[in-house]
């Protein structure tokens, strides 16, 4: 496969960027969309100029480290990760274009990397349970009713890599959040710090200059790990819910 | 956004079934228009229930309209640098809510003008609200202004209802379905409401 990359270049994060555009070649359909970067990095060494920067880490789709909006798409035309996105989703001779996340909480480091540390800190601020340490509790010793434990894992599943913040017309961050806190929240283990983290989650959500929710749906459509968009209307129910039991 | 919104969809749900009062003829018609003026006495005074009801009906436009402007100028602010690569985002309905909320904004000052105050009324008859209607009806840009505007109507309720719901935390995988389809519902039982006052004056069954 021969094909036409327009690819957001950015010196650091003061710089300002340009999509730049590349031609490679020798392309197979079977190589992922990160190991047809590699190949034009390759060329771009050889030819002695500086390689395109992009975030990646396991190439399995589990560790969220990924990124790239592909073509207006937040991981691609494919509901994965750009690392499992495979070129056989392409057609010989496309021209493709490569741009990093784009939102104010996201700035860009280089080219197509992104810091999404703004992430860290809503976690940071009630995205986990509180519990004494020691020997590991007996697996029974805290039922939890079926429903329950599935709701909490399809939210579990969220890999936080930001496709619902890039794909949000208004750089929302309410799916992320919304997933964290629904996935601890319907927990007995998350029970003690149910309201605090609700409260807590999304007021360091409004603070890190994310947009507002206008329940487009597109997050849910781009998010790769099928996130629904209903976990947003979870989240607002529990955030109404802890302020009436919230005296602050 | 949502409790606004809904304290206006409820308005608009006894204001339609008050402007179907017209298929009855001038003096139903009329005499409704006047008894609006005169509900709620003798407990209240002459036009105190009106006003009360304007009041609210004010004070939900006014922070829905602060509240959407505050939303927009946030999600403009969380991406500053746009995407080179454009495509189109979300459902029409979805795209529509900023100008068609700024449409039905510029309308409800046209309507008021038109039906309320009568500036702009051709007929202009303080008391013969059915006349008034007819008159509206009767000129071209009347009947454009109104159907545009319930058009824009119809989309915004389509989005706006079931959104008002996921905001106050109403919505659920389960509901969902019920929710949109209730949203559907609702918008198109309004707007096919509405249109069918313009739609009878057009075609003489209103006149």
């Amino acid at each position: 496969m021969k094909l036409k990359l327009r690819v957001w270049r950015q010196r650091d994060a003061g710089a300002s960027g340009t999509m730049a555009t590349y031609e490679v070649d020798g392309i197979s359909p079977d190589m992922s969309f990160l190991e047809m970067l590699d190949t034009l990095n390759e060329d771009l060494i050889l030819r002695g100029e500086d390689p395109v920067a992009f975030d990646h880490d396991c190439r399995e789709g589990i560790c969220g480290a990924c990124s790239l909006v592909i073509n207006g798409d937040a991981h691609g035309p494919e509901r994965t990760t750009t690392c499992q996105l495979h070129m056989r989703s392409f057609a010989d001779g496309d021209t493709i274009d490569v741009e990093p996340w784009r939102a104010a909480a996201f700035p860009v480091v280089k080219d197509l990397v992104v810091d999404r540390s703004s992430f860290d800190r809503i976690i940071q601020a009630g995205g986990y349970v509180s519990v004494p340490t020691g020997a590991a509790p007996e697996a029974h010793a805290t039922p939890v009713p079926k429903p329950d434990a599935d709701f909490a894992f399809e939210h579990a599943e969220c890999i936080g890599c930001g496709a619902c913040v890039a794909a949000c017309p208004n750089g929302s961050a309410m799916l992320f959040t919304s997933a964290k806190i629904n996935h601890l929240n319907v927990l007995p283990q998350g029970a003690p710090e149910r309201e605090t983290r609700v409260l807590d989650m999304v007021a360091t959500m409004d603070e890190e200059g994310f947009g507002g929710c206008t329940l487009t749906g597109e997050c849910a459509t781009a998010c790769p790990k099928g996130i629904p968009l209903p976990s947003i209307t979870a989240m607002n129910k529990e955030w109404l819910r802890a302020n009436r039991k919230v005296k602050r | 956004m949502a409790v606004s919104g809904l304290m206006m969809l409820g308005y608009l749900a006894a204001h339609v079934l008050g402007n179907l009062k017209v298929f009855f003829g001038p003096q139903e018609f009329n005499e409704y228009g006047h008894w609006l003026r005169t509900m709620g006495a003798p407990v209240l005074h002459q036009e105190w229930a009106l006003w009360i009801v304007r009041i609210g009906l004010l004070a939900a436009v006014v922070a829905h309209g602060v509240a959407a402007y505050q939303l927009s100028r946030r999600d403009i602010r969380a991406r500053p640098v746009s995407y080179a690569h454009k495509r189109k985002r979300a459902s029409y309905a979805t795209r529509t809510m900023r100008w068609g909320g700024i449409i039905l904004a510029l309308f409800i000052v046209w309507h008021i003008l038109d039906l309320t105050t009568l500036t702009v009324n051709e007929n202009a008859q303080p008391g013969r609200p059915y006349e008034n209607v007819v008159a509206t009806f009767s000129t071209w840009y009347g009947n454009v202004i109104y159907l545009t505007a319930m058009l824009a109507l119809g989309l915004h309720i389509r989005h706006g209802f079931w959104s008002a719901a996921q905001t106050l935390g109403a919505g659920s995988a389960t509901r969902d379905r019920a929710l949109k389809a209730a949203a559907n519902g609702l918008a198109l039982v309004l707007t096919a409401g509405f249109v069918a006052v313009p739609v009878a004056v057009m075609t003489g069954v209103v006149s």
